[in-house]
């Protein structure tokens, strides 16, 4: 039995990382284009954003994924996401990516602002492009500023994909839950809460070497 | 012949007018001392000579070429603004250093970057990054920083940093090197070296605009000295006339409470 539920669990842990890396790779980008917008000199495009973010925050992120996967079969008549399991992967990932990009904007906006102006105006008198004050001189210093705020939130990322049980993608904890279902287990529960207490604790030491790693300016 | 012609700039910020036409001209291999107390737009002024700030009204030209008339329209000053920036160094109050870069890579990352865009970089990129870095060693050196070129700045002291700094402004051969208040930022006993340093530029005729508080330094070293109030040039001449002997009442004024400290 005890098997049996390691190779269920661990298959689910394969879609809980699935969602989680894609999901990363996609919403430190956009969050990253999302947060230039926040701070665009075109106003138009600044209230855009700040709503964009307000609707992404102010509601649930169940909510998101529900209209995400359902919505399009509804309103189109047809099913965009296919219906097997990469489908439901796919539509957990989107969801999950437009959401934590809006977070992810906020930190990213808050460790550029946070770099002092007479950095980007040295920058500028030495004749830098824009490109290369952000790529040369701002980007490390916000990563640098960014990454106890992002630890947080990609921490709780990990535990967020158990959400995608509600579009029935079989993650982690849709694994460890149908054994209780069918045969009234409930230690299975438990080995699952292992698994993302190992997931995130691997993520932790990750952190703290990025953290060691930066230490060597202030 | 002038290498730096000023003339007529105005600068407001909302309703406020910070600059009120003002205009000078600085000869090639001369020092001009900016005096004159805070909020009189001393820094103004060099933050519009090095496009930091857009001047509203007035222009300016370096070896007779206009980098800058605000009757010309916008796009024009947006164009080549980056290379109208070199003909500027600045160092700035509080460094201003890149906190990820040692002391040599602060100094050499601009004339790197600057590089690429030489049309032979491909072909000759070693020798040019070995010149670049031979180039950022010696200005170390020079600023008596040889055993500090691989310290992060916060490793240095402000004295330091504010060499490095010095240096790093120098790397790009301006024919201008700006001060904004270079030891404002510093402790006492850290602003001698620092005024040392510039002082031995002043001695190799680099032609400099330096914005300060310290009299004695700037009666000594400036071959010329402004000294502005509340947006406007009140007086300007030989530092020793001007410190010494003032004709204006404001500038004596100015002196008084100086020398009274």
């Amino acid at each position: 039995m005890f098997w049996s539920v390691t190779q269920s669990l661990l298959g689910g842990l394969l879609t809980t990382f699935q969602i989680f890396i894609f999901t990363l790779l996609i919403a430190l980008p956009l969050g990253l284009i999302i947060a230039f917008g926040a701070m665009s000199k075109f106003k138009p495009l600044r209230y855009l954003v700040d709503v964009l973010v307000w609707i992404i925050r102010g509601t649930p992120l169940m909510l998101q994924l529900i209209i995400i996967f359902y919505g399009p079969g509804l309103w189109l008549g047809h099913n965009i996401w296919s219906g097997n399991e990469t489908g439901r992967i796919t539509a957990t990932v989107v969801a999950f990516s437009i959401n934590y990009a809006c977070y992810f904007s906020v930190i990213f906006r808050g460790g550029i602002e946070g770099v002092p102006v007479g950095q980007r105006e040295a920058g500028e008198v030495l004749g830098m492009t824009k490109s290369q004050i952000f790529f040369k001189v701002t980007l490390l210093q916000m990563v640098k500023r960014v990454v106890p705020p992002m630890s947080n939130e990609i921490i709780t990322l990990v535990k967020d994909t158990s959400l995608a049980r509600i579009i029935a993608a079989y993650e982690l904890t849709f694994a460890g839950y149908s054994f209780m279902k069918s045969d009234g287990l409930t230690w299975p529960l438990f080995y699952t809460g292992v698994f993302y207490l190992l997931f995130v604790g691997i993520l932790t030491l990750l952190f703290n070497y990025i953290e060691r790693k930066l230490d060597y300016f202030r | 012949m002038a290498i730096l012609e000023v003339k007529n700039i105005e600068k407001h910020f909302g309703s406020t007018q910070v600059l009120k036409d003002v205009s000078f001209s600085l000869e090639e291999g001369n020092a001009l001392a900016i005096i004159g107390s805070s909020g009189s737009g001393k820094t103004t002024l060099l933050r519009c000579l090095n496009f930091l700030e857009t001047p509203n009204q007035g222009s300016i030209s370096v070896k007779d070429e206009t980098l800058f008339d605000a009757s010309m329209p916008l796009k024009q000053h947006e164009k080549d603004l980056r290379t109208k920036r070199l003909h500027f160094g600045m160092v700035f109050q509080s460094f201003n250093l890149f906190p990820q870069y040692t002391a040599l890579e602060n100094v050499m990352l601009s004339a790197q970057l600057l590089a690429k865009e030489r049309p032979d970089y491909k072909q000759n990129k070693k020798e040019i990054l070995a010149q670049i870095e031979e180039q950022g060693k010696t200005l170390l050196d020079q600023m008596g920083l040889k055993d500090r070129m691989d310290h992060y700045p916060h490793q240095l002291s402000g004295g330091q940093q504010q060499r490095v700094a010095i240096a790093r402004a120098l790397a790009l051969s301006p024919d201008i090197l700006c001060f904004d208040e270079p030891t404002s930022a510093l402790d006492p006993e850290l602003t001698g070296e620092v005024l040392k340093v510039i002082r031995g530029l002043a001695e190799q005729k680099t032609t400099m605009i330096i914005v300060t508080h310290e009299m004695a330094f700037a009666r000594d070293v400036a071959d010329q000295i402004i000294f502005m109030d509340d947006g406007v040039i009140v007086e300007q001449g030989d530092p020793r006339q001007v410190i010494d002997n003032p004709r204006e009442e404001r500038t004596k004024q100015f002196l008084t409470r100086y020398t009274e400290g």
